[in-house]
């Protein structure tokens, strides 16, 4: 049987681990490729690196990063950030990367979308989607991009469905009301994105608890659940979310 | 220790391999050249993608006549992913024939499918799934490595062997699936072991071994 994914972030600015709340007030936490060993060893299913500042001096350290990680991380990870073309894109999988994703870029240009999914794969093309409640809009959800900060005409749903078509093979679904909360994932949003797609759905934003990840796994039918503040410093490892996932019978591979 | 070929048709992911392999303290290379790979004494036949833009690289460099050659001769190889699915006589994906190396075809899984709670299941297949090898294999690939322990995946088709006897585990999603097979020196799985942390790990070793 196919296992839920629990899939851990790393926020990287100049080469180290930082995380804020709803993108705002980042506070330094790590080295991200030691982080990134401690976590593989802990058993998580899978890694995603933002390169959150993405200036070009920036994005030098952050192929440094992936580099080593690749070198100690036998599991999959992605990479995001500042991803404007296939050039970037080639990069960051060459430096060991099993996947890229592409967020405001995308709706800037979906055009990468398909050329990245021709070049390398649809299972290599991530969408990383923000989304923002707004009544406004058809599906009840905004597409904003740009750390959240500037709102597009997109209708999250209308997008993610876009997105797929163009060939990208997994979306990562943040939700910035969530974001960084701990209070729980927007369960609403993920349940209707995974619905309305036929790629695998990771959650993003808002696990505080393992009850949070158990929700957006069963009632949310998200494929995979992203936390981040839960293991930096909520006080929760790779074992005591993936057991308290497997008592509630939600198959998670327990390493 | 002897040396590995890794080899290279432009099908994306050899990073992983070799990071994986440069950790078990292999001596390998790389390459896409029969003439290189020749000198090895052992093949690694990675992949992802596109069976028939695959099968049109290994017709254009030669190295779809030189691998046959090379599991004729019962030198070890080993497909992963793709590279699996290669090995094999016919792929759906495309509809392409494809090297004949172990009698079967490879399929795509049904679309449509629902599971138990009338959700339909997503394609590609995508993430760690338990591989059950098969009652009684002792086979050297799973040596040291648990029953059902799970390894990753990443794939819309499958193979499915016309001989039982070359299968050496399976696995589930919407249908029980293939995911490893064997046939006396080719060897191949589904599943990518360089990306299933440390149970993956020590199944390289083992190839490693062989």
């Amino acid at each position: 049987m196919l296992e839920k994914r629990i899939v851990i972030c790393l926020d990287v600015k100049e080469g180290k681990t930082t995380k804020g709340v709803k993108f705002q007030g980042n506070v330094d936490i790590g080295d991200p490729v030691e982080m990134a060993r401690e976590y593989y060893r802990q058993g998580v299913d899978e890694l995603v690196f933002y390169d959150i500042t993405a200036s070009a001096e920036d994005r030098g350290i952050m192929i440094d990063v992936v580099r080593q990680v690749a070198r100690q991380v036998f599991i999959p990870f992605c990479v995001g950030g500042g991803i404007a073309s296939v050039e970037d894109m080639r990069r960051v999988l060459l430096a060991g990367a099993e996947k890229v994703s592409v967020n405001s870029q995308a709706v800037k240009n979906p055009d990468i979308i398909s050329q990245g999914a021709r070049l390398f794969g649809n299972q290599c093309i991530v969408l990383g989607m923000d989304a923002l409640a707004d009544s406004a809009m058809p599906c009840g959800y905004r597409v904003v991009i740009n750390g959240g900060r500037t709102p597009t005409d997109w209708d999250a749903l209308a997008w993610a469905r876009r997105a797929e078509e163009l060939g990208a093979g997994e979306i990562v679904l943040n939700s910035i009301d969530a974001d960084g909360t701990r209070n729980g994932y927007e369960i609403n949003l993920t349940r209707m994105i995974s619905d309305g797609v036929g790629v695998p759905v990771v959650a993003s934003g808002g696990a505080g608890v393992p009850d949070h990840l158990a929700e957006v796994l069963t009632t949310g039918h998200a494929d995979a659940a992203l936390v981040a503040s839960m293991v930096h410093f909520g006080g929760y490892t790779v074992p005591s979310i993936k057991e308290d996932l497997a008592a509630r019978k939600i198959p998670v591979r327990l390493a | 220790m002897q040396k590995v070929g890794v080899v290279d048709y432009d099908a994306g992911n050899l990073r992983s391999v070799e990071t994986a392999l440069e950790h078990l303290g292999a001596d390998f290379l790389v390459s896409q050249n029969p003439e290189e790979l020749k000198g090895c004494d052992r093949l690694i036949f990675p992949g992802v993608g596109d069976a028939g833009a695959s099968m049109e690289v290994l017709g254009r460099t030669g190295l779809g006549p030189f691998l046959k050659d090379w599991a004729r001769s019962g030198r070890l190889l080993l497909g992963i992913c793709v590279g699996c699915q290669l090995l094999f006589d016919f792929s759906e994906e495309r509809d392409t024939p494809t090297l004949g190396i172990l009698p079967g075809r490879v399929r795509l899984f049904p679309r449509g499918a629902k599971d138990g709670e009338g959700r339909v299941y997503k394609v590609p297949h995508m993430g760690w799934n338990q591989v059950i090898s098969g009652e009684g294999t002792d086979h050297p690939l799973f040596r040291g490595i648990p029953r059902g322990a799970s390894f990753y995946f990443v794939h819309s088709y499958y193979p499915d062997p016309a001989e039982p006897g070359d299968v050496l585990a399976v696995s589930e999603y919407m249908v029980p699936f293939v995911c490893a097979v064997a046939r006396d020196n080719v060897m191949a799985t589904q599943f990518h072991p360089e990306k299933s942390g440390e149970p993956g790990l020590r199944m390289l070793r083992n190839y490693l071994d062989l």
